[in-house]
């Protein structure tokens, strides 16, 4: 299933370029589920109590994320559970209370719904709540999210500003291959409960040079993708790729752009935000989710409150409208490259 | 009248029906399912099933039943021991109800009625298994050596509070005996002790997980979701429904209308066992052989206790306006499991009226002596409430603590300590 052309090659990343700093790493060719199927790999590998399942992760997954780790591994360390949300989000919160790294797939991030009551008032709290004697930390639930061209209403959904409200929850997105398997992995390594959206958009069309072997991406760290001096623009997962888009147009245009990922949701980078919104005094923050109560909102007021000197146009956000996602109407419904130009020579023509 | 002569005439030929059509065959469905084909509709309807049995060993005098013998395992030091945990439970309940009516507690739940269920189970589990509990189970904890200087810590959510103080009354945990910490949010122990007991089953370990819930807790979905899980993945997990009649002021008539939660097991495949819950024997020993059966049979086991909550639901209920008084009298004189073990026990002359009035006493005075020591403990920390959030403590957090602790600072008159 993986490719097999290994070769050396300097990575593009600078998050991985500050991690690894001049080491060359060795490294593979992977789409999004190749990587992220060889994170769960490594994971399983380094821990023999890890286990993954969810709806049909047995036969590989209907996104092919799993695809032979029941062979590798047998079917009690990976299964299917039965068609429950609540029942799979429960079952790994009980097989972590006893200090066993579970690994949970929700099918489409559409259908978390049915668990939050597990992950907001069990997952989350379990730590706190005990006191510190009991945690379900060695917990990561995995779920694609995100546009996918033809998704409509349930097969499209951004949720993760349910999650980013939810003390003791992290929430974490990748945007390519590399960043993938290894926020994946530091996800389920991390002592936390990890929800982990995967853009689905992305499994088959991204591509990219992952590292082989056990490496990890650090939580918590936003990862600068390109410097810029005129403007600093916020994204994370499959938007990154919209965003890219926005910034070439805008450095045609003649407009330098600071582009940062996120990367991790909750607890997320202020210090990197902040430095480079005093370094441009502008700020865009683009999400498919809709607008009203997206995460683009507790980023706008928090740079507002920590940057209000610097600041020289209003801060914008650039997401999804307040409706639920629409089928035919989806290409005109998304925070396209084109609505985020617009939204840049705003900001600097302000 | 005639309606239900009719009715009655009636059940046994409806009962009859289903051996006039006969079996044409049968079909192969996937996952190796067999069903036999009929030529005549088929209606099974749960009405002409038989109720499930309520297992018990002692009469409501404390007298064995015909044929029944005391559980192996039960002697006279079990027994009085047992008998001793519910009087000191009793005498917390006691205490502590009147603790909060006086306001020196937030809120408290009794398990009035249902010291049977809790210590008989408790006595017939290990202490390596892990216990899930809804809440209405501190005599569990209580059995496995929780003290009352720490049940008191809890209730006034002091500094000695394992849990920081962060919690409800009554909400205990222990790591050290193996007893989850309780949380509010009704039915969500049961998946997770699924996923526990599935855990212990990859390491080989010789445990399980017990996990109580109440019959009003079985309605949520986490209930389905739990026994589907657990008998899909052969987990060793006993759930143990504690089904008292009541939920808050809901009884079970609104609650369900099959034959309580025991019916439901075999719906998902998992073998029942039925008890009378105020028959603490008839549970130790039933606890015991679903432990028994989970451990050999690799799967889990679904029991139900048949009691009666003899007290209010919390302190925030006053359940006489939903269920008359003289049904609570009629159970608390008639059918209460401590008086049913108290009645065994001077039969067999392991006890005495003297030794019952001595036990009291020495029992309140010692609930008193633990509220007394509690109540004068301080709060916990300030720096507490900001910890545990996550493993760590993240920048966020430690920016928002900083926030607190400079007001505090600024208007400390505000914001004393203590309760």
């Amino acid at each position: 299933m993986l490719p097999s052309t290994r070769r050396l090659s300097t990575l593009a990343s600078s998050t991985l370029r500050r991690q690894f700093a001049s080491t060359p790493l060795v490294t593979e060719r992977m789409n999004m589920f190749t990587a992220l199927n060889d994170a769960m790999r490594v994971a399983m590998e380094t821990d023999p109590t890890a286990v993954v399942f969810g709806e049909d992760v047995a036969f590989g997954g209907v996104f092919r994320c799993t695809v032979d780790l029941k062979e590798q591994f047998g079917e009690d360390r990976v299964f299917n559970s039965p068609l429950c949300e609540q029942g799979i989000a429960g079952f790994a919160i009980g097989y972590a209370s006893i200090g066993r790294t579970a690994i949970a797939e929700i099918q489409f991030a559409d259908y978390i719904f049915p668990a939050f009551d597990q992950i907001v008032n069990e997952a989350a709290k379990f730590r706190y709540r005990s006191g510190n004697q009991f945690d379900c930390g060695k917990l990561t639930f995995r779920a694609p999210y995100g546009a996918v061209g033809h998704g409509a209403h349930y097969h499209s959904q951004s949720p993760e500003a349910y999650f980013a409200h939810t003390p003791g929850l992290k929430v974490v997105i990748p945007r390519n291959p590399t960043q993938a398997k290894g926020l994946l992995l530091a996800s389920i390594r991390d002592p936390n409960p990890v929800v982990f959206f995967e853009p689905k958009a992305l499994y088959r069309a991204s591509v990219s040079d992952v590292p082989v072997g056990d490496f990890t991406v650090p939580l918590g760290q936003a990862d600068i993708m390109r410097s810029g001096t005129d403007i600093t623009i916020v994204g994370w997962g499959a938007q990154m790729r919209v965003l890219e888009d926005a910034c070439d147009m805008a450095e045609e245009a003649g407009v330098s752009c600071e582009l940062i990922d996120l990367q991790t949701i909750t607890p997320w980078d202020v210090d990197t935000v902040e430095q480079s919104v005093r370094k441009t005094g502008r700020l865009i923050v683009s999400h498919e989710a809709p607008k009203t109560g997206g995460f683009a909102s507790e980023i706008a007021s928090t740079i507002q409150e920590r940057c209000f000197l610097n600041l020289e146009a209003p801060v914008q956000r650039v997401c999804g409208y307040d409706t639920p996602f629409p089928l035919a109407y989806e290409k005109l419904y998304l925070p396209d490259a084109l609505k985020n130009f617009e939204a840049i020579k705003h900001a600097v023509n302000y | 009248m005639a309606l239900r002569l009719l009715t009655k005439s009636l059940a046994p030929r409806a009962r009859a029906a289903r051996f006039f059509s006969a079996t044409v065959g049968h079909g192969e469905f996937p996952g190796g399912q067999t069903v036999p084909y009929v030529n005549k509709i088929h209606v099974v309807d749960p009405k002409d099933a038989d109720v499930i049995p309520a297992y018990r060993v002692l009469d409501q005098q404390g007298k064995l039943v015909q044929g029944a013998s005391i559980p192996e395992g039960i002697d006279e030091d079990l027994a009085v021991e047992i008998y001793k945990h519910m009087i000191r439970l009793n005498s917390m309940d006691n205490v502590f109800y009147d603790a909060q009516r006086q306001g020196r507690i937030s809120f408290y739940m009794t398990a009035f009625g249902e010291e049977g269920t809790l210590f008989g189970s408790a006595a017939a589990i290990k202490p390596r298994d892990m216990v899930f509990a809804q809440y209405r189970e501190a005599g569990v904890l209580m059995w496995r050596g929780f003290t009352l200087d720490q049940f008191a810590d809890q209730l006034f959510s002091n500094e000695g509070d394992l849990g920081k103080g962060r919690q409800m009354p009554v909400h205990y945990g222990s790591r050290e005996l193996n007893y989850q910490t309780v949380s509010s949010p009704l039915a969500t122990q049961l998946p997770q002790a699924a996923g526990a007991a599935y855990g212990f089953k990859l390491a080989k370990e010789d445990r399980i997980a017990v996990c109580y819930f109440g019959e009003g807790a079985a309605s949520e979905g986490d209930f389905h979701a739990a026994l589907n899980i657990a008998a899909t993945r052969d987990c060793p997990v006993l759930y143990f429904a504690r089904n008292n009649g009541y939920a808050i002021s809901t009884p079970v008539k609104d609650q369900f209308r099959g034959d309580g939660i025991a019916s439901r097991g075999a719906g998902y495949g998992i073998p029942v066992i039925r008890v009378d819950g105020n028959d603490v024997f008839a549970v130790y020993e039933a606890t015991k052989k679903a432990r028994e059966m989970i451990l050999s049979e690799g799967r889990p086991v679904l029991l139900e206790t048949m009691s009666y909550r003899q007290g209010h639901h919390s302190t925030s209920d006053d359940s006489t306006r939903y269920r008359a008084v003289s049904e609570i009298k009629h159970w608390k004189d008639t059918n209460c499991p401590m008086n049913r073990l108290k009645l065994y026990l001077l039969d067999q002359g392991w006890w005495s009226e003297e030794r019952d009035v001595a036990l009291k006493d020495a029992e309140r005075s010692s609930v008193l002596a633990a509220l007394t020591k509690a109540e004068a403990k301080g709060i916990p920390a300030l720096d507490t409430m900001f910890e545990d959030v996550y493993a760590e403590k993240p920048r966020h957090l430690q920016d928002q603590e900083a926030e607190m602790l400079e007001h505090i600072a600024k208007y400390p008159e505000h914001y004393a300590s203590g309760h």
